[in-house]
């Protein structure tokens, strides 16, 4: 056996070593939690890395999980031995080749890290929905439960698929084992290579198709032959576990681990048994054999592995003569099924051995299921307790669920929260952060410290919060002696670290510290005054449980040594310092060496600058001393703002001060829907920095609320009458604006909701001739004001909004003048999607009928607790769906059909009633043109007279009518998504619907790679870029979607980037919108994917346009009719070379870090690309081409 | 026609020394630069501050919104290294050298003492024939005296010749009390050319935005006379060799500069404003001046109107100053 080699690795990476080692082609596309494992097999592809045969895999993106799975199957079939990477959807939509693999017998394994799929919300988090709805396929399906069985039992479903033939699909739990980072011991390719027979390899492309030997495979079957031709591969499926055995064997004689298909845990003599897989039978693991060592409990537990195809001998032998009753977990939901897919299969395995003699029982056992840990719900120790606690009882529980509260059914167990089974030689810490300060990687970096330099076992599993900025992350991470068998969260820690004081003002979080415990507080204030800044709660549990408190002034410490906003290495060093996991001096030193290996490849001035840090740390780091009593007079803040609905306030702010766990069934909505306009009442107060406006130099072009990201910058012009109530430190000017003469103007910041980004400073125009670094807005720190502005803020919002009738929508100093219904989403700081979403909701917002593509758009525009789409006064708002990633563009024109359908249905009726509604008004109905705003207004106050007159009439025709009758004012149907959707996935939906004529409004938020997953590259990625997936660069050009919808003729297509040209963008929305057919604008958006200061990006964006990279255009085919040129080009040639742009951004620079060569190459070919492209353009908007 | 010239101990085929510019980054550009005439090449500057920033820039944004969201814990390929400043620079030696048969001049711009010495030894250790240090500060310090600058400066030059064996010039600034003092100080530290003047692109108000742009411009002729003067007083009084730059637009400004006793004349501006082909018609006018007065070589030209070798050395200095003002008629 060769020496042991250890690694701390996540689960991605445990299953991408082996996959990468035994393939040749890899097909892959992104999606949550599985990108990572196409990320590091083209990463290692980029750098050369070998399979077990000395080649380079070729590791290929595609359009979609469906195109993937299409792609596997042709390398199969042409045999090479292959992979693909997968999840949740993803799965779902390779479902149709699995079932023509498998059915053509081909070895291959499938790597999923299980997540939930979408029904009444989506989750991107782990259960077995997504691997049970591919039972049907025909593939194996081998469950690993930890880090270290992914890397196991992955190579042992490549020798097993090779020998039976049946294709794979190898799953472990999405985030809980997928992201779980575990110090495991890693094979060596020789082990990996001894379990992959050759000879096999050889037989699998023997089998291929080759024009030498030709055959012909994928017929089509008639009635006569099918079915009988079907049931051949059953001694495939018969023969299959045993081989799986074999090679189980086989593999422990070669590393010492010996796996089962139905690994056994407890009392040889138990009675009562549980069956579970994956990383909940790694939790019950450890409980179990606590249990029966601690409570001499008869208890036992079958870990599955081989859970398809399911052998009911192996199974059976597996359980002790002694059971009386079994309980079966799944971590799925089948609604209206007898009960959940394993337990269906233990019930029947059951039976069928009682039927077919090989029945071993003492008594007939009798069997219980239950759901546990749906969207990665914890699941520990004491709730595994109370699933034995259950079948205790004389007549347990059926069909129940473990881990939440079920009112409505009572199905749920009870359990202890305070059971726990953690052992003392373990230490446990938790690290509250902000996704900005960097301590999600410092803390994976001690883990790889720890766990390379010293015999301990360790792990580390991190929480992210739902937004993308501002976010806080809290991570858990174990260290011990003895193998750590504990997927989940800490819940008795040893130490606790809070990165930000801010979180104290929210959150409790020393509330899982033990007795004794170390509380490590990242603040400003000096130690002498710590004591008195925490809060009352805090100060009490602190006393009682006799914690001990160390603070340190982490910012400047950062700040001194260079590191700005970074703590991350102080607050390393801080935990090493106290928590006594390592010895001093020695984690100190390992820390260092950490810091020259992890930051040499950056260059040696960011290796001194956190040695700097490390070293100043420790001189800044004080034990505060712990009166006898509490002193504080504050505590714990509300998470919600007043005025929150009732069940906003108690459901939406449960959630968000994390204790959306404690929540039962009951209070939820049951289908999915949810109030919208829920954002307001988080008040966030992330900003350090909020802009502050000065009325005597704004010059009211209303760019800067334009620009704003976020909604936080609203604009009014109001009567001055108004004023009469307004706070002392209101401002407001007169309004410049001719056509609102003699109003007031207020530029007005909603402090709290303001995530600092400065986009606004940058946008604004006005220079200050007296001191030239002055604008109209300027940042100041936001804790000073926050009490003024928020009185401010109250006050401004009960100004009545500026009637829509009033305002020229084409004119932007006006048009900001209106209501955004999109405000204050999670996303980036900065975001180059979102004013393009707020813009939209202003101009339609009130009639509009959204699809948005799964993507960033749908998760800061719908991820819980609460949610940015909201309402006007008069109570209308945007009405938002997410269907999927890929059926958009689809799922939009259903709406539209819908919708026309609904108003025809109107407009027959209202004819039908004309009488009792009045000729005249039933005419002026039917004929009201609805292009403009005041059109639509006008309609609108027409039908609602109409129902005011059918109010009295109970008729069919009348009742029918009242429900369709707002149908009669234009809907306003947008379809919106990124370019993953657009370009990618959806694109064949997306063609379809420009092809439909219909009257739909399309919004490609175009960021140029999938920035929701991560950056990886999509066909609107340009040419060299960087990008996961493309870590060489990309190496082709952008597809050019516009020019796509202009050869349709009557699609309306703009091309647009704010930063460039706002009053474009503008025009192009409002354009697109009235016109009555489909429409299509692609909006460039910046991203944080692009490497770039997202505190200028507007830089970026008039570069790109600069540069002709961006083509700024308008097609309307409108003009068409009149006669004129349909194109109008908006971008004048290009002004500098497309590589003073791309140098701005990381994603362009980086490659001349990487790849001087390929970087000189690939800017030449995009300057050849700009120029070609331009002037094509430029011919297209040329008279003769009328 | 002799156009050698010797320089920093090589001997050059022209006096026409590419001067450290963009061009330099670019191989190809040298290559056509040398078929055109030049003598050798002087690679665009190696900034030690620059250095370091782009390491600070690379770091933020690989870091930047990592890891806080669970879907996308990072935005980059995770690579295992990166060729950063130094090592690319250092490449571009080698490729420049692997290319050109002409010299190939490093040129380097450093912060710190340690940078200063360790990039030199780099430079040297990457092929380049020899180096010219482009000593770039303007103090703005207060409380810094002349004498810690100059001091700070021959300490520079101390430093890098004790650490390399390849020659060494010094791109000064005139913006000394004392030039010839300074020079002598450097020339007695181990300098072997000076290359006069380093211009500073002077920063300028862009009334549009009120910004401070530094915006490029290129020198005229009327630029080399500050370089012509200081290298014919000093010609002969130090042992260092000189080369001129700045302003050296046409062949006659690289004859006069030669007259004063510059060994080499750089050039940049030239090729940029009439394209690096020029080179051939500086090089073919520098022949024809040469024909016309009758020198066979460029040996016999340098230093011929040097301060030493003219019947009138006071032309060169202050006094004549009072009477080139007093000729203007107003």
């Amino acid at each position: 056996m060769a020496e042991k080699k250890f690694l701390t690795i996540d689960g991605n990476e445990a299953a991408a070593y082996v996959a990468f080692r035994c393939s040749e082609v890899i097909a892959i596309y992104p999606i949550t939690p599985s990108s990572n494992m196409g990320e590091y097999s083209d990463e290692w592809a980029a750098k050369g890395q070998k399979n077990l045969w000395g080649t380079i895999p070729t590791v290929y993106e595609m359009q979609s999980e469906g195109g993937a799975a299409g792609a596997v199957h042709g390398a199969l079939q042409t045999g090479a031995l292959t992979t693909t990477f997968t999840a949740s959807q993803g799965l779902l939509l390779k479902i149709p080749n699995m079932y023509k693999i498998s059915g053509e017998l081909t070895p291959t394994v499938f790597n999923i890290s299980a997540r939930t799929l979408a029904n009444h919300a989506l989750s991107i988090f782990g259960d077995h929905s997504d691997i049970n709805a591919a039972r049907q396929t025909g593939f194996a399906m081998m469950a690993s439960n930890s880090v270290q069985e992914v890397m196991d039992l992955e190579t042992i479903s490549w020798a097993s698929t090779l020998r039976s033939r049946i294709p794979f699909l190898h799953f472990f739990d999405g985030f809980r084992t997928s992201h779980e980072v575990q110090k495991i011991e890693v094979l060596p390719d020789e082990t990996i290579k001894a379990m992959i027979s050759e000879e096999l390899v050889s037989a699998h492309r023997k089998r291929a198709m080759n024009p030498d030997n030709p055959f012909i495979r994928g017929t089509a079957q008639n009635p006569d032959v099918f079915f009988q031709n079907r049931e051949t591969i059953n001694t495939y499926y018969n023969a299959c576990p045993d081989i799986v055995q074999e090679e189980m064997d086989k593999f422990a004689a070669l590393t010492g681990r010996q796996y089962n298909l139905f690994d056994y845990v407890g009392d040889p003599n138990a009675e009562n048994i549980l069956v579970v897989m994956a990383s909940g039978a790694d939790a019950s693991h450890d409980t179990v054999e606590y249990l029966v060592k601690n409570s001499g409990e008869k208890i036992g537990l079958v870990k599955v592995h081989l859970y398809r195809p399911f052998s009911v001998k192996h199974f059976i032998q597996a359980l002790p003569k002694t059971t009386k009753k079994i309980a079966v977990l799944d971590r799925t939901k089948e609604p209206g099924a007898t009960g959940e897919p394993m337990y269906l299969d233990v019930v029947d395995s059951i039976f069928k051995s009682y039927q077919d003699g090989t029945y071993h029982f003492d008594q007939m056992p009798k069997v219980y299921g239950g759901r546990y840990g749906l969207s990665s719900k914890e699941f520990t120790p004491s709730m595994i307790k109370s699933v034995f606690d259950n079948l205790k009882l004389d007549n347990p529980k059926n069909n129940f669920v473990v881990g939440i509260k079920d009112d409505i059914l009572n199905s749920s167990l009870d359990f202890d929260p305070h059971f726990s089974i953690e052992s003392d030689k373990v230490v446990r810490s938790m690290f509250w952060g902000l996704g900005s300060d960097g301590t999600v990687g410092a803390n994976k970096n001690s883990i790889k410290i720890i766990g390379e330099n010293t015999d301990f076992y360790c792990q580390g599993y991190f929480e992210y919060d739902s937004k993308k900025s501002g976010s806080i992350t809290i991570s858990h991470l174990r260290f011990g002696p003895n193998l750590i068998r504990s997927p989940y969260k800490v819940s008795h820690a040893n130490f606790v670290a809070c990165h930000q004081t801010v979180f104290l003002e929210k959150y409790d979080v020393i509330r899982n510290l033990i007795n004794g415990g170390v509380f490590l507080l990242n603040t400003p204030v000096p130690t002498a005054e710590v004591w008195n800044s925490l809060p009352k709660s805090q100060q009490k549990q602190i006393i009682d449980r006799k914690i001990k408190v160390y603070a340190i002034d982490a910012q400047t410490v950062a700040e001194n040594s260079g590191m700005g906003r970074r703590i991350n290495t102080v607050m390393q060093t801080c935990f090493f310092a106290i928590s006594g996991v390592l010895p001093k001096e020695q984690a100190i030193e390992e820390i260092k060496k950490s810091i020259k290996k992890t930051y040499g490849k950056k260059g040696e001035n960011i290796v001194q600058m956190n040695l700097a840090a490390v070293d100043s740390t420790l001189a800044n780091l004080h034990e505060v001393p712990v009166p006898a009593e509490v002193t504080s007079d504050w505590d714990t803040f509300p998470t919600m703002a007043p005025g929150a609905s009732e069940f906003v306030a108690n459901v939406e702010g449960a959630i968000l001060g994390g204790k959306g766990d404690d929540l039962p069934t009951s209070v939820f909505p049951h289908d999915g829907t949810w109030p919208t306009g829920t954002a307001a009442f988080e008040k966030r107060n992330i900003a350090l920095q909020i802009p502050v406006w000065d009325e005597e130099l704004c010059i009211q072009c209303g760019k800067c609320a334009m620009v704003c990201p976020h909604a936080t910058i609203r604009i009014k012009s109001y009567a001055p009458e108004l004023l009469s109530s307004a706070p002392a430190a209101f401002k407001h000017t007169p309004t410049k604006d001719k056509d609102y003469k003699g109003e007031e103007y207020t530029i007005q910041v909603a402090a709290e909701d303001c995530t600092g980004c400065s986009v606004c400073v940058e946008v604004c125009p006005v220079i200050d001739k007296v001191n030239p670094g002055r604008k109209a807005l300027n940042m100041e720190p936001q804790l000073p004001l926050r009490n003024q502005e928020r009185e401010n803020w109250n006050f401004f919002l009960s100004i009545p909004d500026k009637n829509r009738d009033d305002i020229k929508v084409t004119n932007l100093r006006q048009q900001q003048l209106q209501l955004p219904l999109f405000e204050f989403s999670g996303a980036c700081s900065g975001c180059g999607e979102t004013p393009y979403v707020k813009l939209m909701s202003q101009l339609f917002g009130n009639r509009a009928v959204i699809a948005n593509a799964t993507g960033c758009s749908s998760i800061y525009g719908g991820n819980l607790p609460t949610t940015p789409w909201t309402k006007d006064a008069d109570g209308r708002g945007p009405a938002w769906n997410n269907s999927l990633f890929e059926d958009n563009a689809e799922f939009g024109l259903g709406m539209r059909l819908s919708i026309d359908k609904q108003a025809e249905i109107a407009r027959m009726l209202l004819k039908k009633m004309e009488m009792e509604i009045g000729m005249e008004l039933v005419q002026e109905i039917l004929d009201a043109q609805q292009v403009t705003e005041q059109e639509i207004n006008a309609q609108r106050a027409r039908v609602e007279k109409a129902k005011a007159s059918i109010a009295m009439y109970n008729t069919e025709d009348a009742n029918r009518l009242k429900d369709l009758a707002d149908y009669l004012v234009k809907k306003s149907v947008w379809i919106v998504g990124g370019d993953g959707w657009a370009y990618d996935i959806g694109y064949g939906g997306l063609d379809h619907v420009l092809a439909s004529g219909k009257n739909v409004n399309i919004l490609v938020l175009d960021t140029e790679v999938y920035s929701n997953t991560g950056g990886q590259m999509s066909k609107a990625s340009p040419i060299g870029a960087i990008a996961k997936f493309a870590a060489g660069g990309k190496p082709t050009r952008k597809k050019d979607l516009g020019m796509m919808a202009m050869s349709y003729g009557n699609v309306y297509v703009a091309s647009v980037a704010f930063g460039s040209n706002d009053n474009q963008t503008l025009k192009a929305f409002v354009e697109a919108e009235a016109y009555d057919g489909p429409s299509i604008i692609i909006a460039y958006s910046h991203c944080i994917a692009h490497g770039i200061n997202m505190e200028a990006p507007l830089q970026n964006q008039k570069a790109i346009v600069d540069s002709g990279q961006w083509i700024l255009y308008r097609y309307n085919p409108n003009l068409a009719v009149e006669g004129k040129n349909p194109f109008v080009l908006e971008s004048k040639p290009p002004k500098m070379p497309v590589a003073n742009y791309m140098d701005m951004e990381i994603r362009y620079k980086m490659l001349s870090k990487i790849n001087p060569t390929a970087y000189t190459e690939l800017y030449k070919q995009a300057q050849e690309f700009v120029d070609e492209r331009y002037k094509h353009y430029a011919f297209l908007a040329t008279k003769e081409n009328v | 026609m002799n156009l050698q010239s010797k320089y920093l101990g090589m001997t050059l085929n022209s006096p026409f020394v590419l001067s450290a510019s963009p061009i330099g980054e670019n191989v190809e550009n040298l290559k056509r630069l040398e078929d055109y005439g030049v003598g050798a090449v002087v690679l665009h500057s190696l900034f030690e501050e620059q250095l370091a920033d782009e390491q600070l820039e690379l770091e933020y944004h690989l870091t930047h919104g990592t890891e806080s969201f669970a879907e996308a814990t990072s935005f980059f390929p995770n690579y295992d290294e990166f060729r950063l400043g130094p090592d690319q620079y250092l490449e571009q030696i080698h490729k420049a050298k692997n290319t050109l048969k002409v010299p190939v001049i490093a040129s380097l711009n450093g912060t710190s003492k340690g940078g200063w010495t360790k990039y030199a030894k780099n430079l040297q250790d990457a092929g380049a024939d020899a180096l010219e240090l482009n000593i770039y500060n303007v103090p703005t310090d207060i409380n810094l005296d002349s004498a810690q600058i100059e001091n700070a400066y021959v300490d520079i030059v101390k430093q890098v010749k004790s650490n390399v064996n390849i020659p060494v010039a010094v791109k000064l600034s005139p913006y000394f009390t004392n030039m010839a003092n300074m020079l002598h100080r450097m020339d007695t530290a181990g300098a072997d050319a000076f290359v006069l003047f380093n211009r500073f692109y002077q920063p300028d108000i862009n009334l549009h935005n009120y910004q401070v742009d530094n915006k490029v411009s290129f020198s005229t002729s009327e630029n080399n006379r500050i370089a012509m003067r200081w290298i014919a007083i000093m010609k002969n009084k130090i042992n260092a060799e000189f080369a001129a730059t700045g302003g050296i637009i046409t062949a006659q400004d690289a004859a006069k500069l030669i007259l004063a006793g510059a060994n080499v004349t750089q050039i940049f501006a030239t090729i940029a404003r009439n394209g690096m082909e020029y080179v051939k018609v500086l090089v073919q006018e520098l022949i024809e001046f040469m024909e016309e007065k009758g020198y066979s070589s460029i040996e016999e030209m340098i230093g011929v109107v040097s301060q030493k070798n003219i019947p009138n050395p006071g032309s060169y200095e202050r006094a004549q100053y009072m009477k080139t003002l007093s000729n203007y008629k107003f």
